[in-house]
């Protein structure tokens, strides 16, 4: 459920940051507004509490599997939208640095679709709306089991949605919601069922913490303004962004295949780095080689599709002989460095070992 | 088992932060905008590009170098991190079959590409991301938040959170274990059992935190932890943002790569 850096676009990377990013300080005002002192703490124990659930599997009945808790609407239930947003969101920033789930230019994503969702729509609108005042078990148990699956479902929605924005991933959008929404119907139904048995378990034996006003700082909330200002600085930076990108070099390069059909038009870098621009006029557009790939290509690319040319073809093999060669430097440099570095250090080191 | 490992290497992670080398002396801020320009430089790149990328390489490793970190230990992690650009990228070459290169005869279809550009870009960022913190550690990243104008509640909660993880951790690893114990080799657990756990769990943390914070009231808290701030942005810091963002600039224009390629390819014909 977590993205990666690898499969996003930057402009969908910092719209989803804004977007997130302004929701924690939202969440952060309103917190400090109407929250008793003791909120604080209690978001951190109970982050803490979802890293320790996460760490025990338990068996999915019927299948042999094992899961483990994703902890969002859990959260939402026990601290409100506002304290259990801020939780989820600190939840994933660990994840990220320390476990490597999804990245840190993912984070906007993960957050938004892990915690604005179940936060700000499954629980006010479908958690509250069926459990009402008086909290009884069946109640409880559908409540849960809904807005966790709801939750999810949003959450998965996001995910195709960011998917599909970025473009990095070949996977049609219809094929990718098949495939993400049942799976995690799935994963829903257990979480809902998780979390209905937990909160059950808390509402027998200690109900004074999902009544107390202390534990549900839910206040009136008007989400409705807040979605439409995140919405639009989100559309703003994300429209600054891709109108940025359409310009930068890829962007340019490509235009350039599709309207000049050339490649021989030199990139502004030439100009730039002059020094190096002789070895380039040198040695860029003399190799019969890559010519005869390219012509070769074009060929092919003709009967397959010729408005996508291929763009690494010319160059492909001075790619992978490049590339190694880059990747070997870069090695040496590591080890160079490190095999002067324990040179140089090696005296305070010795001196500072047990 | 599981469980402590996975809390060991939290800890470790931490513990490598406080080395004395260059690296981990940096103002965190540095450390911070240079990773995510860093991450934002590699994904901007086309979705085709694969030789472009590699010179990003020089960036994890002579950070690893420099900062003296495990090279062995960052790469399981990575690979632990791996499965879902693995699984999500494994439908590009099934979805995108349109040859783009010819190599030695072997058709490569530009899903191929795509997919090996993908896991490139993954290596790239997840280990920026694992080496900011295994030279920076959490303090000083949130030390480094709070400096950068995020909301003072969020980094009381990163801090809280952090602080918690290994109390916490500790104590669901003694109920597993006493679970265990009790269950006569059954692997794992069922979901009723799981959720009385869990609730358990949740009840004890909860009264710990009061305790916990009523004791630091008695001590004086007042909603905020204060963190020892000894660094500043000086020179090196400067350096070492103007340095890597200058190397990737260069690198995002100039695909020293193919050109390296190039002129191997010329110097031996």
């Amino acid at each position: 459920m977590h993205m990666a850096d690898a499969l996003i676009s930057p402009a969908v990377g910092a719209t989803m940051w804004t977007a997130s990013a302004g929701l924690i300080g939202y969440c952060s005002k309103k917190l400090k507004e109407e929250a008793n002192e003791r909120s604080v703490p209690l978001m951190g124990v109970l982050g803490a509490f979802i890293f320790a659930a996460q760490m025990i599997n338990f068996t999915i009945p019927a299948t042999g599997s094992s899961g483990h808790l994703g902890g969002g609407m859990i959260l939402a239930i026990l601290l409100g939208p506002y304290a259990g947003f801020l939780t989820i969101s600190s939840v994933l920033i660990i994840q990220a640095l320390f476990f490597a789930d999804g990245g840190l230019l993912a984070l906007g994503c993960n957050i938004f679709n892990l915690g604005f969702f179940p936060c700000f729509i499954a629980y006010p609108f479908i958690y509250k709306k069926i459990v009402g005042k008086n909290l009884t078990k069946p109640k409880v148990i559908a409540a849960s089991v809904i807005s966790a699956v709801i939750g999810l479902q949003l959450g998965a929605l996001g995910v195709v949605l960011e998917t599909f924005a970025s473009g990095v991933s070949e996977l049609a959008f219809d094929t990718f919601i098949i495939i993400m929404l049942p799976v995690h119907l799935a994963i829903g139904l257990v979480e809902g069922a998780v979390t209905a048995g937990t909160v059950l378990f808390v509402l027998q034996a200690r109900p004074e913490i999902l009544k107390k006003p202390d534990f549900a700082l839910i206040g009136d909330i008007s989400i409705k303004k807040l979605i439409i200002k995140i919405a639009c600085a989100a559309v703003f930076i994300g429209a600054i962004l891709s109108w940025f990108a359409s310009y930068n070099p890829d962007g340019l390069e490509w235009a350039m295949f599709k309207t000049a059909g050339t490649e021989e038009i030199d990139p502004p870098e030439k100009n730039i780095y002059s020094s190096l621009s002789d070895i380039q006029t040198k040695t860029a557009f003399l190799p019969d080689y890559g010519f005869k790939t390219k012509e070769m290509q074009e060929t092919e690319a003709e009967e397959n599709n010729p408005a996508w040319p291929a763009i690494d073809a010319g160059t492909s093999t001075s790619g992978i002989i490049g590339g190694t060669l880059t990747l070997l430097t870069a090695c040496l440099i590591g080890f160079l460095l490190k095999k002067r570095k324990r040179g140089t250090v090696k005296e305070p080191d010795s001196r500072g070992v047990k | 088992m599981k469980i402590e490992t996975g809390l060991l290497n939290i800890g470790y992670m931490d513990e490598l932060a406080r080395k004395n080398n260059f690296l981990c002396n940096l103002d965190p801020r540095a450390k911070l905008i240079t990773t995510i320009i860093f991450i934002v430089s590699v994904v901007s790149f086309d979705k085709y590009k694969i030789s472009a990328l590699i010179p990003f390489f020089i960036y994890p490793i002579t950070l690893i170098s420099v900062g003296d970190l495990p090279a062995k230990y960052l790469l399981k992690k990575i690979l632990i991190a791996a499965p879902f650009a693995v699984m999500v990228g494994i439908f590009n070459p099934i979805f995108d079959k349109q040859i783009l290169i010819e190599i030695a005869g072997f058709n490569i279809s530009g899903g191929w590409i795509s997919y090996l550009s993908i896991m490139i870009r993954f290596f790239l960022t997840v280990s920026a991301a694992l080496i900011l913190i295994s030279t920076t550690g959490f303090n000083s990243v949130c030390l480094a938040l709070e400096k950068l104008k995020t909301p003072k509640p969020f980094v009381m909660q990163l801090l809280f959170l952090y602080r918690y993880i290994f109390l916490l951790v500790n104590e669901a690893m003694r109920m597993v274990r006493a679970v265990s114990l009790r269950s006569f080799g059954k692997r794992t657990l069922t979901i009723k059992i799981f959720t009385q756990l869990l609730g358990h769990l949740l009840l004890r943390c909860t009264d710990r935190a009061n305790r916990i914070h009523l004791a630091m009231l008695c001590r004086g808290f007042n909603g905020s932890i204060k963190l020892i701030q000894n660094r500043k942005i000086g020179f090196s810091e400067i350096l070492f943002i103007s340095g890597w963002c200058a190397f990737f600039i260069f690198v995002k224009f100039y695909n020293i790569s193919s050109n390296l390629g190039i002129l191997t390819e010329n110097f031996f014909k």
